[in-house]
């Protein structure tokens, strides 16, 4: 898309931002609005920003299907992890106020530790789907019996 | 194209309504995501469109028989804003006025989902998982560049 | 009970609804059926919110300056249910596409027929 050079050159400036912006609702959940769903949808949407003006092909080698679902799959182990670690220190399951020394501590730990695995999950999931949907105009489907061939 | 448009007014409604959260992940979710995936999902699919009979008179009876119903049941509801409504009276004020104490965070609808209702965010980062583990088992032909020679 | 203009929020939410529901029932089409869906889900989240809604208060982030906040939990609970219905919608579309693939349309008088066809043959 040689001609769309000044689609291509904005997106490299703006897809950056985004995901550094992502980052900050991510771990400023606390204080303002955001947290984990809204951090993740906005990553998302910078990665499929970029998967749209560069080109799906590109988009592929930076975040490889298989690795997108072992995210996705460690954002759900992460905070059922949580979990079972706040069982392992004597708590009830997600029972926060015991992974730190003092229970407002443990909560904002805690707090921190899942909407990481929320955010990671729901960027991953937004990312495969826009794989799934997106097809160049130059590609077609073909059944699995011809792919493996 | 007006999906997203719809999206994107319903989150200024949000924020009109005081739920800056909930309108951060509209604005995202549906002015982003949805209009994408629509897009997508209408150019796999192909711009032909073919035009079928739609049944349009039963319709319009069931949809003002079920709207009159509706409203009617809403005349006994709390006025828009009211302070006394019974959404406001049981767990909300606890939250309110222990989450600075227990939980510490300033932003009350992160320490809700997080914290008090920490066990119904697992099971919805379930869904979402699943969500996509079920668009990658339906969609998963393998998409490969159109063969030069059409005799093929 | 009270005043009854005070309630026009829900009659908002009613006229989106049953906009969404006609969607639903009269067109054949399978993507507009989705997309009247996802307006009735939207209208749905406006009404939740607008229950929420205390008159003169904030957003419910604590801070020194404000006393009064509008209600969090059901902005907790639509959060969760915005991003389920991406979800949702996009595994409904997906289903779409599919059966585009299997049965070339996507207007569900043509595909019950094709069905039949497929049944009887």
């Amino acid at each position: 898309m040689e001609h769309h050079l000044v689609l291509r050159v904005v997106a490299k400036l703006m897809v950056p931002l985004i995901l550094l912006f992502a980052l900050y609702v991510q771990f400023h959940g606390d204080y303002g609005p955001g947290g984990g769903f809204q951090a993740g949808v906005i990553f998302g949407a910078g990665f499929i920003l970029y998967g749209l003006v560069f080109g799906v092909d590109r988009a592929h080698r930076v975040a490889t299907p298989g690795v997108l679902i072992a995210f996705a799959a460690a954002g759900v182990l992460l905070y059922a992890g949580v979990g079972v670690v706040s069982l392992l220190l004597g708590g009830n399951y997600l029972d926060y106020g015991v992974l730190s020394h003092d229970p407002v501590h443990g909560q904002h730990l805690g707090i921190l530790l899942i909407e990481l695995g929320v955010g990671t999950t729901v960027a991953s999931v937004m990312i495969t789907l826009f794989y799934a949907f997106a097809a160049d105009a130059d590609m077609e489907f073909t059944d699995d019996e011809e792919a493996n061939e | 194209m007006l999906f997203g448009i719809y999206s994107l007014l319903s989150a200024g409604i949000f924020v009109g309504l005081d739920a800056v959260d909930v309108a951060f992940t509209e604005a995202a979710v549906g002015g982003g995501i949805s209009t994408i995936l629509m897009l997508g999902a209408l150019s796999l699919i192909g711009k032909k469109q073919e035009a079928g009979h739609s049944n349009a008179g039963m319709a319009v009876v069931i949809v003002t028989l079920t709207g009159a119903m509706l409203i009617y049941g809403t005349l006994d509801f709390p006025g828009f804003g009211h302070p006394e409504a019974p959404v406001h009276q049981h767990v909300a004020p606890r939250y309110i006025e222990q989450s600075p104490q227990e939980v510490g965070v300033p932003n009350m609808v992160t320490s809700v989902l997080a914290s008090y209702r920490g066990y119904d965010t697992l099971g919805e980062v379930a869904v979402i998982f699943t969500a996509g583990i079920g668009v990658l088992t339906l969609l998963s032909g393998r998409r490969r560049h159109k063969k030069k020679n059409p005799g093929s | 009970m009270s005043n009854f203009l005070d309630l026009y929020n829900y009659w908002i939410v009613i006229v989106l609804m049953m906009l969404g529901f006609y969607i639903v029932i009269a067109k054949p089409n399978l993507v507009k059926k989705i997309i009247g869906l996802s307006i009735f889900q939207t209208s749905v989240f406006i009404l939740y919110i607008s229950m929420g809604n205390v008159e003169g208060g904030t957003a419910p982030i604590v801070d020194d300056r404000f006393s009064l906040y509008s209600n969090p939990l059901p902005h907790v609970l639509i959060l969760t249910a915005i991003v389920v219905g991406v979800a949702t919608t996009a595994l409904g579309l997906a289903l779409t596409v599919r059966i585009h693939r299997d049965w070339g349309s996507i207007n569900e008088d043509k595909i019950e027929h094709r069905i039949k066809q497929e049944q009887d043959s």
